[in-house]
């Protein structure tokens, strides 16, 4: 006996996606998933990721909640998906000046005082300066976070403290997370689900270091 | 008005020839550069005094619109090779030469039409003349603020992505640089009209002094020209920064640096 149940669209469904080597790939990912994305520099992570968030003009389509990013205003998209790129970047003179919609949390839970934001942006370390760059993003309230790679600078407690919030965060907002990296240690730690990028695809991986349960 | 003689510019020249004579022992190849830019420089105005001579003869609207719109492509060849950086294919003359035609032609039959009211109103004599000051100036500021405007959108190409993946609009993005672009446009002729007549004398006004107009005649067509300058420059300036800004970005605003060429 079958009841018909009117299923709401995926938070984030990818069609065809296809940009240079990448793709043309499909990916559905719902609601409080985390999906990690490992492979060799050059693979096309990087590439996908950006293609996802419109960035570089691509085939294919990416849906959000069942609407097509051609259907919004671009900026709108890029504000809902928000992608943290390897690098930072900071284009006012204090920390402060780049959080206009105030901090989404305390900053100690990702190791550092509010003291911070009144700091020059120049006297900033790498690591300070990943770490905040997430903040800046989770000010926008995303559904969907796109990282790449967003522990790469930092020491093993502020790269756990960065895991930490970025999964309470999902849990919290029914986000979701495409997560670039390249520790099968922290792939175990956060993922529900693991993908390897090569010849342009995305190709289903266990996640090492844990049992899966049918 | 003293006449000048082929002679007496001949002497002119031999200052020219001592100066190359002087450079060539410095084993730099400037000497040669200069003689060429002298030469054209002689071969150039006297073409244009015959020109101008045909053209007075025969002051018909088609000939002088003929005429202006031969500066305005020189012109906008001119802006298109001072931009190290500039846009491919058709737009990077187009950008530019449409800024110029829009505001050197609208300012200059402005003028024309309003303040000097000749009849006919296209007057070679005065048309030709007040276009080219028009063009010359205007060239130059839109040259400096495209280069600018495509040198910084290159520079700081991850600021202005990181911003949009922050889901500012492609307009916030670039605003800054857009007005740096018209700021260093319009900054010459700024200059220009700050030291005009206290640390200068302004080469038109000059000229005419020379040529034994009473000097307050001159200031006053000095001042003139100067605020037509500043007008078409900024006017141009503003245009090109406008259509080069938005030129960057696509429909999905993204910024698109594969439309400038590399220098």
């Amino acid at each position: 006996m079958f009841v018909s149940v009117s299923k709401a669209p995926p938070l984030l469904q990818i069609n065809r996606l296809h940009r240079l080597m990448v793709g043309p790939l499909s990916l559905v990912v719902d609601e409080g998933d985390c999906l990690c994305i490992s492979g060799a520099s050059g693979s096309g992570k990087s590439l996908l990721l950006r293609a996802i968030a419109d960035l570089d003009p691509h085939e294919g389509q990416a849906l959000m909640q069942g609407v097509a990013a051609t259907e919004i205003e671009p900026q709108l998209w890029r504000s809902r998906i928000g992608l943290l790129p390897p690098e930072s970047y900071w284009w006012l003179p204090q920390v402060k000046n780049h959080f206009r919609n105030g901090m989404p949390l305390p900053l100690e839970q990702i190791g550092m005082s509010a003291e911070i934001l009144d700091q020059p942006v120049a006297r900033l370390s790498s690591g300070e300066r990943q770490r905040l760059a997430l903040m800046r993003l989770l000010s926008n309230r995303p559904r969907i976070l796109l990282l790449d790679e967003p522990t790469a600078n930092l020491d093993p407690v502020n790269t756990r403290r960065v895991e930490e919030v970025i999964t309470s965060y999902r849990r919290e907002n029914k986000a979701a997370v495409i997560w670039v990296s390249h520790d099968v240690e922290q792939v175990a730690r956060v993922a529900n689900r693991h993908y390897e990028m090569r010849d342009g695809g995305l190709h289903a991986t266990e996640i090492e270091g844990r049992q899966w349960l049918s | 008005m003293v006449e000048l003689s082929t002679v007496d510019l001949l002497i002119a020249s031999l200052l020219v020839v001592l100066l190359a004579l002087l450079s060539l022992r410095q084993q730099s190849n400037i000497s040669r550069q200069l003689i060429i830019a002298a030469v054209r420089t002689a071969v150039q105005l006297t073409l244009v005094g015959l020109v101008l001579k045909v053209l007075f003869e025969n002051a018909t609207l088609g000939w002088v619109t003929l005429m202006a719109l031969f500066m305005l492509f020189v012109a906008g060849r001119e802006v298109m090779m001072r931009q190290e950086r500039r846009f491919k294919g058709w737009w990077g003359y187009a950008a530019g030469t449409f800024s110029m035609f829009l505001s050197s032609f609208a300012i200059t039959v402005f003028a024309l039409v309003v303040i000097l009211g000749n009849d006919p109103w296209y007057e070679p004599q005065y048309a030709i003349p007040l276009l080219g000051m028009l063009l010359g100036n205007t060239m130059s500021g839109i040259a400096i603020a495209m280069d600018r405007l495509t040198h910084a959108a290159w520079e700081q190409r991850h600021i202005i992505e990181a911003r949009l993946m922050l889901g500012e609009t492609a307009n916030e993005a670039i605003s800054g640089y857009r007005n740096q672009a018209v700021r260093s446009g319009m900054i010459p002729i700024i200059n220009a009209m700050a030291a005009a007549g206290v640390v200068s004398l302004p080469g038109m006004m000059t000229g005419q002094i020379l040529a034994g107009t009473l000097p307050v005649e001159a200031v006053k067509y000095q001042i003139l020209i100067m605020f037509l300058v500043s007008a078409g420059t900024g006017l141009g300036t503003l245009a090109a920064v406008h259509i080069g800004a938005s030129r960057l970005f696509d429909s999905r605003q993204r910024l698109c640096l594969d439309r400038l060429r590399e220098p």
